[in-house]
């Protein structure tokens, strides 16, 4: 509908990914990521999701034996994110990560937050505190744990959890935020603050979601990736995703038939 | 459209329905108006009628297929062709019930003719002959939905000329009557109604045409030309 012009943050270019066992997870992915817009990716279990994800937060280095092909480029420096020389912490603190059940640390709320900080090296404690105040604002938790900061993060719902750990990924400032299925163990209620969460989040930030609920993906991206054993099979605007697929075999999955 | 089955028997078992029901109430709507020609034809008054008495069935059918799209969208969210196919029979059966419409002018401009009215000085064979095309056209809209056809939508749509250069005609040969003698005008008129009705109903046609390219292409050509 609108033909702005997007900006590209990052794109994989003829991006494989094969796993230490052989197993050729991507075929030659070649995808944008379009600044503050947000991505959504769907396909069968299997198809190779979460290890596109993976790739851009460099999660794969932690086993040996797997190994990348191709490149994941992020603008606008023009930076190879897989190439040798670059830290893989590094990346992480440009990329970080949401998962899909809340995973926040056996520590206080405040803590959770502060802990990316520190490992960047953060001592100032003013410094610290206001960060952490705006993360967890801009995760929309704030009002709620304010007045109990040092409370224990698993005394909170499940919703909250999961946005207190979007703070603590929101605190190192990052340009791109990766989720994989993270609404997947919530209830309708703290699914739709998420959702709401991630459409404001792409004001400041990249997004690429991974989702298992089309209606989902419908609703928060801007544009859609539907992956297949391994193959990235379209990229298009969501609309167009779901209203007109190009490709048979997207159309097949998204209204539900068998292939 | 039709080689690959929903996961859900239940689903294809809805849309199938959704699609037969659109199909009786095309069929319903072709017989009133076979019925109110007939009516017109032999002049017999108690056809047009039945076929006023029969328009009830063409709203409750339209008011149930509307509640059976609904209720597809809330339950089975529909996406991509099964989206346009829903979105299209709510447009699909206005028009429908809008031929209904027009149906029911031609039955009352029958009824109507029965007062003892100056005759026009000769049968008016365009009528006649825009209700066959309108029929035709009908039948071919209904065909394609069935078959999702868009060859033959794009067809229905170019022949809509046709209908719409006989009823111009037709106005023509009505508007001389006219002024050739006044007495004719009442009679005239109610021929201009049914004649305009026919036309309409071509139109109507076209449209259920355009959502068939619609259904099968995702192509929006509304408001566009054809050729
Ligand atoms: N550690 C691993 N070692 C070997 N193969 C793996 C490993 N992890 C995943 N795979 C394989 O790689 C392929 C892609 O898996 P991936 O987890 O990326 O799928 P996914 O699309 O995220 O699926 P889901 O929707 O179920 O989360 C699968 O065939 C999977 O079996
Ligand atoms: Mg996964």
């Amino acid at each position: 509908m609108d033909q702005v012009s997007h900006v590209t943050k990052a794109e994989s270019r003829n991006l494989n990914f094969y796993y230490s066992n052989g197993a050729h997870a991507l075929k030659g992915i070649n995808m944008p990521l379009y600044e503050n817009k947000i991505t959504a990716l769907i396909g069968p279990s299997g198809c190779g999701k979460s290890t596109f994800l993976r790739c851009f937060n460099r999660m794969h280095d932690l086993y040996p034996g797997n190994r990348y092909d191709g490149q994941i480029v992020m603008h606008p420096d023009n930076t190879n994110i897989l190439a040798d020389g670059v830290d893989p912490i590094e990346v992480r603190m440009r990329i970080s990560m949401v998962f899909q059940k809340p995973n926040p640390f056996p520590k206080s709320i405040y803590e959770n937050v502060a802990y990316g900080l520190r490992v960047r090296g953060g001592k100032n404690k003013k410094v610290i505190d206001d960060k952490v105040e705006q993360a967890l604002r801009g995760a929309a938790l704030w009002d709620e744990v304010k007045d109990r900061l040092n409370d224990l993060a698993f005394n909170l719902s499940g919703g909250q959890q999961q946005r207190l750990c979007i703070a603590r990924a929101l605190a190192t400032d990052p340009e791109i935020m990766l989720f994989d299925e993270p609404t997947s163990a919530l209830d309708p209620i703290a699914t739709a603050s998420i959702e709401e969460l991630m459409t404001e989040l792409r004001n400041k930030l990249t997004i690429l979601v991974v989702t298992h609920n089309m209606q989902q993906a419908a609703r928060v991206s801007d544009y859609t990736a539907y992956m297949y054993l391994g193959d990235l099979v379209e990229f298009s605007k969501t609309d167009d995703i779901f209203i007109k697929p190009k490709d048979k075999r997207t159309e097949d999955y998204i209204t539900g038939r068998i292939g | 459209m039709e080689t690959n089955l929903h996961r859900s028997s239940q689903f294809n078992e809805e849309l199938e329905r959704l699609r037969d029901d659109v199909i009786h109430m095309g069929t319903l709507i072709e017989n009133q108006i076979k019925m109110a020609t007939q009516a017109y034809v032999h002049n017999d008054v108690s056809a047009a009628l039945q076929v006023l008495d029969n328009d009830n069935q063409v709203n409750d059918l339209e008011k149930a297929i509307d509640d059976e799209c609904i209720h597809i969208i809330v339950k089975r969210q529909p996406t991509a062709s099964d989206l346009r196919l829903i979105m299209s029979i709510g447009k699909i059966v206005t028009d429908l019930e809008r031929m209904g419409d027009e149906t029911k002018k031609i039955a009352k401009s029958v009824r109507n003719l029965q007062k003892p009215l100056h005759p026009l000085p000769a049968d008016m064979l365009g009528i006649r002959h825009l209700a066959d095309l309108a029929t035709k056209q009908l039948q071919g809209a209904l065909s394609t939905f069935a078959h999702l056809d868009t060859g033959e939508a794009r067809s229905v749509i170019l022949a809509d000329d046709a209908l719409d250069a006989e009823f111009k005609a037709t106005v023509r040969q009505l508007i001389t009557y006219m002024m050739e003698d006044p007495r004719t005008i009442s009679a005239a008129l109610e021929m201009m109604t049914m004649a305009r009705a026919f036309e309409r109903i071509g139109d109507h046609t076209t449209n259920i045409a355009e959502q068939v390219i619609y259904i099968a292409e995702g192509r929006d050509i509304r408001h566009t030309s054809i050729d």
